[in-house]
């Protein structure tokens, strides 16, 4: 057998595959990772594409994170939500960013959005739908604004408005009433604020507080909590416990601030005899 | 939606097709009751949900029955509806028979024989029933949905039952904590006490719970002859009853999140 | 049943004034039958960091051992302690190399960082079995009693507290917690994080 390697090889790695299946042939399901319910959507506008994006993320009926950022950076000037299994949209991004910063570095030039889309959805085709994640991609190249949808398959769709996550109807019916073509900033920035707040309130997987983010070719403005709408109130009792009310029955403290004591030690006198 | 599956393994005539058809389905939300000395509060989310859709923000959950027992219904929202429809007529004949409401306990025991008739084809709901027992204490009852009960006095179920629960556990019964000395649990809490709890029991709720939301209604059931308990000083409280000498029901709304 | 079921254990931190707490229950069982009711789930990284590793018993073992592996090099390779937000981006992309087979646990982290003027950041992280990161202010649960944890910390948690408030908070949330969980309990370790020490302290609870 091989030593132990300090390193090991990129890419996933298989070796608890067969321990896993042999658990899961008895009978035990794969617990279910974080997802991302969702309510994620683009729009394109007269000098750019806005992003929009929830912030709640569940493991099944319960909320695990509240105010979660879904709008993930790939470029200065090229942004994505991701819907789905959290990790992946978290991870896929990132590999996709570093790759468009070496990108960058290797032609010397910025990166366009066909760029990302192309790595992206042959990263997502080459795992064959086992990435779980939906993305919204948007940014603003030498072309102008750009906005794709890339299905967790590898599929893609290019349009001026797009939603994807489970409020994605919420979402689109707010486009579909509304959107009009060629639309000032603060009109797509409502728009998109309109859209996100639809899912937040009529789907169960979205919630929270709504982050948008605007690219135009020159600037791209991350707008993080842009509206805060379910901010907990105030709770009717306090509810800190007076000290001794918990029992227990061990204690260590552990000091990380050494301190040293001196004794000095009763000094006899020196025998000169 | 109920759906219908229909597994036609073979078409070939003559040969036996399965059917099948799943009549329940879940619709979310949660029901909590509490009981003190002389008073008994029950409330309930009004959000009907199903999968990540809402189906209505105000679908009561919690239903007065008499002047001293209240409701609370919690699973299949249909069978809920209809159970608690039938309970009330069951309630009325009873009161045509003998001239009087029936009692908390006795309504208890109705509850479960009408659940354990439907043995094989149960009512997909978790009932919990509050009120004021003939010697004027207050009562909280729960029941699985086949009938089994037991009276306590406090109990959360639903859908956020087990976030519930256990704060409950340690707020109402004091579980897990030291008295500071000389200074006992009390046996029974405050009503004011008990409805900040329950308020602030469905705000966690709906904090980590998609399915908890929209509105709280909590129903407050009087003994007979007892004082308010601070109840005049809470905003929006409304009485149910129309007269103040037998037991008194009161109704409290609260907004909860709509995300 | 699931395999996060199959040993039980439940994890949690939170936040204080200048403090962090985490918590774990002490049982080993196999799914209903108790093993252990001195079954370790979290350890010490550096002085002040904390990890805790809820899940398929095997694996807290195995991950345990792996991040000190992984610590180490990473003390050695760049000639100081590692501070909690990389130590949390390393479980992160440890547990995502095994994506497509991975290990049974849900880490959850508490420590206090660095802070350039020279003091210390209350940090907290949870990530799921397959590394999705959870940086939440208050506080991050996972293990078999999640749910009732959440309930109980969105409850009882306030901010700012004091680490002897805290110590009851998260001591009261656990217990109360694990005492509605048939996988979690049988016995709970605390330990609240300050700048100066680390109090560890074994709670007095249900033993069923």
């Amino acid at each position: 057998m091989a030593a132990a390697s300090v390193y090991s090889s990129p890419g996933f790695d298989f070796s608890n595959q067969i321990r896993n299946n042999f658990l899961a042939g008895k009978g035990l399901p794969l617990p279910k990772a974080t997802s991302t319910g969702t309510t994620i959507v683009g729009c394109i506008f007269e000098d750019g594409v806005i992003l929009g994006a929830d912030t709640r993320a569940t493991e099944g009926p319960i909320v695990a994170d509240k105010n979660c950022e879904k709008i993930h950076y790939l470029t200065e000037s090229i942004r994505c939500c991701g819907a789905g299994t959290a990790a992946d949209t978290e991870f896929v991004t990132n590999l996709i960013s570093s790759n468009m910063e070496m990108h960058a570095l290797t032609h010397g030039r910025k990166p366009r959005v066909v760029t990302a889309m192309t790595m992206l959805k042959q990263y997502l085709f080459q795992h064959q739908g086992q990435v779980g994640a939906a993305l919204v991609l948007g940014g603003v190249d030498a072309t102008g604004p750009n906005l794709f949808t890339i299905a967790p398959h590898g599929s893609t769709d290019k349009l001026p408005y797009v939603t994807m996550g489970s409020g994605s109807l919420a979402a689109m019916a707010v486009f579909e009433s509304t959107w009009q073509p060629n639309m000032s900033r603060a009109d797509a920035l409502q728009l998109v604020k309109d859209a996100i707040s639809a899912g937040i309130f009529n789907d169960l997987g979205s919630g929270s507080n709504v982050d948008a983010c605007i690219i135009t070719a020159t600037h791209t403005e991350m707008l993080r909590n842009v509206e805060m709408p379910n901010e907990r109130v105030q709770k009717e009792r306090t509810y800190v416990f007076p000290k001794g009310t918990t029992a227990w029955k061990k204690e260590d403290i552990k000091k990380l601030v050494l301190t040293e004591e001196i004794t000095p030690l009763a000094v006899e006198a020196m025998d000169t005899t | 939606m109920p759906d219908m599956v229909t597994l036609s393994r073979s078409s070939a005539p003559g040969q036996p097709q399965q059917r099948q058809f799943n009549p329940y389905t879940e619709n979310g939300g949660t029901i909590l009751a509490i009981s003190g000395a002389d008073f008994s509060v029950v409330a309930g989310d009004t959000r009907q949900s199903e999968g990540y859709s809402i189906q209505t923000r105000y679908a009561p959950k919690v239903f007065r029955l008499t002047d001293k027992a209240v409701l609370a219904v919690n699973g299949f929202a249909a069978d809920g509806n209809m159970f608690v429809k039938q309970v009330r007529q069951r309630l009325e004949w009873y009161r045509h028979a003998h001239a009087k409401d029936m009692p908390l306990r006795a309504i208890a025991r109705l509850i479960q024989t009408m659940l354990y008739a439907r043995r094989f084809f149960p009512y997909y709901v978790y009932n919990i029933l509050g009120g004021i027992e003939e010697d004027g204490s207050g009562a909280v009852y729960s029941f699985d949905p086949v009938g089994s009960y037991e009276r306590e006095s406090c109990r959360a179920a639903g859908a956020a039952q087990s976030l519930v629960q256990p704060f409950l556990d340690n707020q109402i019964y004091f579980k897990n904590q030291v008295p500071q000395p000389g200074r006992p649990h009390p046996k029974h809490l405050p009503l004011t006490t008990v409805i900040q709890l329950v308020i602030d029991s469905f705000t966690s709720a709906t904090e980590r719970h998609i399915e908890v939301g929209d509105g709280l209604e909590m129903y407050i059931v009087l003994a007979k002859g007892s004082p308010l308990h601070g109840l005049e000083s809470i905003d929006g409280v409304q009485e149910m009853t129309a007269t103040n000498e037998g037991e008194r029901i009161f109704i409290i709304r609260r907004n909860l999140k709509r995300d | 049943m699931s395999i996060m079921e199959y040993n039980g254990g439940s994890v949690i931190a939170m936040v204080g004034k200048d403090c962090v707490a985490i918590a774990s229950d002490l049982r080993l069982g196999n799914q209903a039958l108790g093993i252990s009711s001195n079954f370790q789930k979290i350890f010490p990284v550096t002085d002040r960091i904390y990890l805790g590793l809820p899940g398929l018993a095997t694996d807290v073992t195995t991950l345990r051992e792996r991040f000190r592996f992984r610590v180490n090099m990473y003390t050695i390779k760049e000639g100081r302690e590692i501070e909690p937000e990389t130590f949390a981006h390393l479980v992160s992309s440890t547990l995502y190399e095994r994506r497509f087979g991975p290990y049974f646990i849900e880490p959850v982290m508490a420590g206090l960082a660095k802070s350039a003027t020279g003091g210390f950041k209350p940090f907290i992280a949870a990530t799921d079995l397959i590394g999705c990161l959870n940086f939440a202010k208050d506080f991050v649960v996972a293990g078999t009693a999640s749910s009732k944890l959440y309930g109980v910390a969105e409850g009882l948690w306030e901010p700012d507290l004091e680490p002897e408030q805290l110590f009851e908070t998260i001591s009261q949330t656990m217990l109360n917690a694990v005492d509605r969980d048939a996988y979690s309990g049988w016995g709970v370790i605390v330990h609240v994080i300050e700048k100066d020490k680390v109090t560890t302290r074994t709670l007095k609870g249900r033993m069923d």
